[in-house]
Parts: structure tokens; C-alpha cells; sequence
């Protein structure tokens, strides 16, 4: 088994709300965070695929479609947006690092042809990053 | 849906490997320059990653404020600008980064409540890098 890596940025603008609490309780628990005017952040996504190199090309995947898949799915979706107010997923769940891990997931699993998907890790700064492997 | 975040955090702090088991000749000869009485120094990377289930109301595995909060209290001021080696943790474990991974790690796992600690990565050096998942498999 190979893994594959392969990295994308996008920058992207997001707060943190949660509707069912107040102003005075969503600043309480996030803090600068819930700025309603947001803010932004150059975030680094990591794709890796694992599979056993194919005998005639040598490749697990083919990079041009790994990286067209991922230009397609995430970053044309998320680069340069407001994720709250842009982009689907965020519409009830908040656009932690957390639940974008799990949405970028999401987004590409079942996309790939060759090859399966075995994390994602989403830097939010070089100092922050999480690491979603589909587990339950 | 389980997922793992990672922090990264600095502190800078002095050692000295040297195993009072050995002979003089021993411990240079296994140590090298580490073992220079005086000591030397470097600047600790560390990661702290922390597993769990994202709280849907949080969209977060736990709070980062009370994880940054508590790095700060129990490693960074424990060991920031200090010598590794006057730490009871030290006076018997040669303070490789090796074991300053176990200790650590250990040390939150044991008092950090909100999530769990699940792998312990330092970088001593740019160079030089240790990982300690409390005997699981790394992922």
C-alpha cells in the first residue's frame, strides 16, 4: 500500500454563530470568533489517497485528476467565499476547522475512480490543523 | 464523527543526556556532545493532538482556549527557559526528547479532561522529530 499526498490552498472568510444562543452566549463561547463581519484565513488542504501502484503507469492515482478533483469539488467551491453564507454545508453547521475536515471529506469521497481516501487534514494556520479519516 | 486536532506550541529549554550507569568514556561515547557538563539548549516544537467527537453545537472537538490554556500552565511554564534535567521526571530518565514525548504526553493525558489526548509529536531540531501515541499505533 502507497499513500498519496497531495496539497491545495484556498482562502476562505467564516464566524462562528450558533442561532439557538444569544449574542451575550455565542461571544461568551467564541470569543473573537463571533464576529458576525468574520474573518478570514489562508487555509492549506492536505488530500491523501492510498492504493497499490498500478503494474503499467506506476501511479496510485493520476496527480492531473487528483488535482482537477480537487480544484472542482473544494476549492472552486471555497476559495475566496464567505463559508457561511456560501457554501451549503455551513448554512446549519458551524465552519470550525472541524467541520470543514468533515465536509471536504465528504465532498470527494466517492469521486475518486482509483485509489481510496484516507485522510484529510485542514490547516486553518501553520500552528492548527485537523485530521478527519471517515470514521464514525 | 471522530476527528483529531492538532495544536502546535514552542518552549526553549537546556539538557544534558548523560546515564550515571555508565563510565565517563561510556557516556561520551554514546552521548557525544550532548553529554557536555554544561549542558546545551534547544527550541521544543511540540504538537498536541486531541481526538474526539465534534460537539454539534460547538462544531469543535473541545474548547481550544482550554486546551491552549492548559499547555501553557502545565508544559510550557513547566519547562520553558529551563534545565530538563532538575525535574524529579528527570532526576532518574535521561531527559532525551524521546522521554520528554512520554512525559508529556502522560502529563495530558492525565489532566486534560475535555478531550483526549491521542499522539505527542516534538521536533527538537528541524531535524530531529519524535512521536508518542501512548503505545497505539501511529496513524
Amino acid at each position: 500500500m502507497v499513500y498519496l499526498t497531495r496539497k491545495a490552498e484556498f482562502s476562505a472568510a467564516h464566524y462562528y454563530h450558533n442561532p439557538q444562543w444569544s449574542p451575550e452566549e455565542n461571544q461568551r463561547v467564541f470569543g473573537k470568533c463571533a464576529n458576525l463581519n468574520g474573518h478570514g484565513h489562508n487555509y492549506t488542504l492536505e488530500v491523501t489517497v492510498k492504493g497499490e501502484p498500478e503494474t503499467k503507469s506506476g501511479f496510485v492515482i493520476d496527480l492531473k485528476e487528483l488535482k482537477a478533483i480537487m480544484q472542482r469539488e473544494v476549492i472552486e467551491v471555497m476559495d475566496h467565499r464567505m463559508l457561511n453564507k456560501e457554501v451549503p454545508e455551513f448554512a446549519t453547521a458551524v465552519p470550525t476547522t472541524e467541520n470543514l475536515a468533515i465536509a471536504i471529506w465528504n465532498r470527494l469521497e466517492g469521486k475518486l475512480k482509483v485509489a481510496k481516501l484516507h485522510r484529510i487534514r485542514v490547516y486553518e494556520t501553520p500552528d492548527l490543523f485537523v485530521d478527519f479519516y471517515g470514521e464514525a | 464523527m471522530k476527528v483529531y486536532l492538532t495544536r502546535a506550541y514552542m518552549f526553549s529549554a537546556s539538557h544534558r543526556l548523560h546515564c550515571d550507569d555508565f563510565s565517563p568514556e561510556k557516556n561520551v561515547e554514546v552521548y557525544g556532545k550532548c553529554n557536555n557538563p554544561h549542558g546545551h539548549g534547544h527550541n521544543y516544537r511540540i504538537e498536541v493532538t486531541v481526538g474526539g467527537q465534534v460537539d454539534p453545537k460547538l462544531g469543535m472537538i473541545c474548547d481550544l482556549g482550554e486546551l491552549d490554556a492548559f499547555v501553557q500552565n502545565e508544559v510550557l511554564e513547566r519547562y520553558g527557559l529551563q534545565n530538563l534535567n532538575t525535574f524529579p521526571e528527570f532526576k532518574d530518565v535521561v531527559p532525551t526528547t524521546e522521554n520528554l514525548s512520554v512525559e508529556i504526553f502522560n502529563r495530558v493525558r492525565s489532566g486534560f479532561k475535555p478531550a483526549q489526548i491521542t499522539k505527542l509529536r516534538i521536533e527538537e531540531t528541524a531535524m530531529n522529530s519524535f512521536e508518542y501515541s501512548g503505545g497505539a499505533e501511529l496513524k
